[in-house]
């Protein structure tokens, strides 16, 4: 196993840009809760409180050209890989300009286009999906680039996780899996989840390079994910890395997270990612107090603004919609 | 010289190379072995960098194909056994089936599943679950029954983009033989008439086609005209044909050679009792296999499948009634 130490924090652009898509991401999600308890927002809502950091490594960690497949916690790494606020907020509320035009919502949103992989429900199966892309643009020519996959520790669990590892170690593919272990799969704590001492161990067991991280230091992820995706992109394989850190919310907002523990909120996962972040801006002198309340009424405007047009927006009709699955249009059962 | 229903699909795979830049073959032992049937055999010398063996990880398998079709790419997927797709169904039924829906983002791929019985296979490698994948929005499902629909259903598969599901039985890889390859052929969602007749019609696909049309040649001799309809794709359904069909006939048997509960047998007994209730003079009947697994010995799967023999004895009840 390779170990990643953190080198000293360095004073950096890297990390006051995270922290403002970490920031962007935490007041999203506050008004995605806001709106839930609203009624304004139909399935569930699923916020990324606690893993921003991590999240928004990732994204930064980037390029606009290399492929993304977030999961349900990763408003911040989205915004950062460049999805928009507006495309977010038309999932969440169904309006028919977004993406997926209310067929599809809340954290189900993507571009494939643009390498941003909408998630399907099923844990472990956007990985390979990420393989194929990585594979397909080698055997087209395209090198230097990676794609980066986002997990929980549940994951870690799925036949489908332990097939596209294996699968990515043996094509050698330049793929950056990301285990946000935040110490409930749902309600599953750690202890029913997996046996192993540290989910960094299964790397071995694939040979492919692995990296531990504290997923509430800002510092420490911008160095272990930036570090494993360059070790991808140089081509030495697939990368493994494990950040520790704890949900700071429920499941998704439906869930008051009542089975965690206070031991581990009091313990130092506990400890909320930004709220880390904005002190070390200040301490460092990066920021000062009034730069950071600009920047926070700045992205609350962004997205009030976001919201107020997305509501007024037409919704899915369903007598306009078309109810065909297939493109080819001609072969579509059940048309009228 | 003659070709088998094995060797268009290889000639087909080989022409889809050839022609189009974007296919590749992935699967397990498709390399340099050929294949577990050879359907691949001598493609990877052909076309390097192209036909590539892959892990045993059917899940994997699909998701990465999935991938290289948002790339772009055209992948055929070689299932090793149609059986062994229900380890790869998630990523079938929910990655692949839903992606241009969700997304508009097409998704041409192609999963060659080798599939049905053949004798001394076992529960594992001998069934039939077409249907369950036809259940599923969002798939398109072919089960060519003659050398020349496997030949030209595949290219057609391939050049489709949309997820196709690709059933080849493996009964048929080497003991059907075809002149040549076709140059022409009926569209995917078109059935066929393999036989004409006007006294009774049996709609089936596949290997079963096969059967039926035995059965036909054997009831002919007592005076019998049966028409067999070989729906070549269950979806989409050709409904338009059968119930012409049946408009000629009045009586519905449909033979499929996989398991009763509900399936393709049911679902055109559905449509026709829907839509063309006032053709049939008699009660439509089905046949499949019984609802069991699959067994090895040889005595065991003649009477688990739909034969000939039990073919013409459902067909002569029905004449009767």
């Amino acid at each position: 196993m390779l170990q990643t130490v953190s080198e000293p924090r360095t004073i950096g652009a890297a990390q006051l840009a995270a922290y403002r898509f970490m920031l962007r991401a935490r007041l999203l999600d506050d008004k995605f809760a806001a709106l839930y308890r609203a009624g304004k927002i139909h399935g569930g809502v699923f916020l990324g409180r606690g893993q921003e950091a991590l999240s928004a490594a990732i994204g930064v960690s980037l390029k606009k050209t290399d492929v993304f497949a977030p999961l349900i916690r990763d408003a911040a790494g989205r915004l950062a890989f460049g999805e928009t606020i507006l495309d977010a907020v038309r999932t969440y509320l169904g309006s028919a300009l977004g993406p997926m035009r209310g067929r599809d919502g809340n954290v189900h949103r993507g571009r494939p286009q643009d390498g941003c992989l909408p998630m399907i429900s099923h844990l472990g199966a956007m990985i390979s999906v990420v393989n194929g892309v990585l594979f397909a643009r080698r055997m087209k020519g395209v090198t230097g680039l990676v794609g980066a996959a986002c997990l929980g520790e549940g994951a870690t669990s799925t036949g489908s996780f332990h097939e596209a590892l294996n699968q990515a170690a043996v094509e050698k593919l330049p793929l950056v899996l990301v285990v946000a272990n935040n110490q409930y799969a749902y309600s599953t704590p750690n202890d029913r989840q997996f046996a192993c001492a540290d989910l960094a161990d299964k790397a071995v067991g694939y040979g492919v390079e692995a990296h531990s991280v504290v997923g509430n230091d800002l510092a420490a992820c911008l160095d272990v994910v930036s570090h494993a995706v360059a070790r991808a992109r140089a081509g030495h394989g697939p990368q493994l890395i494990v950040a520790n850190l704890l949900r700071l919310c429920g499941h998704g907002e439906h869930d008051d997270a009542g089975y965690i523990v206070p031991e581990l909120k009091n313990s130092p996962l506990g400890r909320d990612c930004l709220k880390l972040a904005e002190e070390f801006l200040l301490q460092e002198k990066i920021a000062d107090r009034a730069q950071l309340a600009v920047w926070r009424s700045e992205a609350i405007r962004e997205i009030e603004d976001a919201v107020a047009q997305v509501q007024r927006e037409p919704l899915p009709d369903p007598f306009a919609e078309n109810w065909t699955a297939l493109s080819t249009e001609n072969l579509a059962e059940g048309r009228e | 010289m003659s070709i088998t229903y094995l060797e268009a699909i290889r000639e087909a795979q080989a022409r889809a190379l050839r022609e189009d830049p974007r296919v590749f073959i992935y699967g397990q032992d498709v390399g340099a072995f050929g294949g577990a049937f050879k359907a691949t055999k001598n493609l990877q010398k052909e076309f390097p960098g192209r036909v590539l063996d892959a892990p045993i990880s059917e899940d994997a398998i699909v998701g990465l194909a999935v991938g290289a079709a948002i790339e772009g790419l055209r992948p055929i997927i070689e299932m090793q056994f149609a059986d062994f797709s229900t380890v790869g169904f998630n990523q079938i039924v929910n990655q692949a089936a839903t992606l241009f829906w969700r997304t508009q983002v097409v998704c041409p791929i192609t999963v060659r599943l080798p599939f049905g019985g053949t004798s001394g296979s076992g529960p594992f490698h001998s069934q039939c679950i077409e249907a369950i994948y036809a259940h599923y929005p969002g798939v398109i499902v072919v089960t060519p029954a003659t050398v020349e629909d496997a030949y030209s259903m595949l290219l057609a598969a391939v050049a489709t983009n949309d997820p196709v599901i690709f059933c080849e039985h493996k009964f048929l890889y080497y003991h059907l033989k075809a002149e040549k390859l076709p140059s022409e052929a009926l569209p995917i969602g078109k059935a066929r008439i393999a036989r004409e007749g006007r006294d009774l019609t049996i709609v089936t696909y596949s290997a079963m086609v096969h059967e039926a049309l035995a059965a036909a040649t054997e009831l002919a001799t007592e005076g019998w005209e049966i028409e067999v309809v070989d729906l070549r794709s269950v979806k989409p359904l050709d409904t338009d044909t059968i119930i012409a069909s049946v408009a000629r006939t009045g009586r519905l048997l449909c033979v499929g050679e996989a398991w009763p509960w509900g399936g393709v047998t049911a679902e055109v007994i559905a449509r026709v009792t829907a839509e063309g209730y006032g053709l049939l003079d008699a009660p439509p009947q089905r046949l499949n296999a019984k609802d069991t697994p699959v067994p090895y010995h040889p005595n065991l799967w003649a009477a688990h499948r739909p034969t000939s023999r039990s073919v013409a004895a459902a067909a002569r009840n029905l004449l009767r009634t």
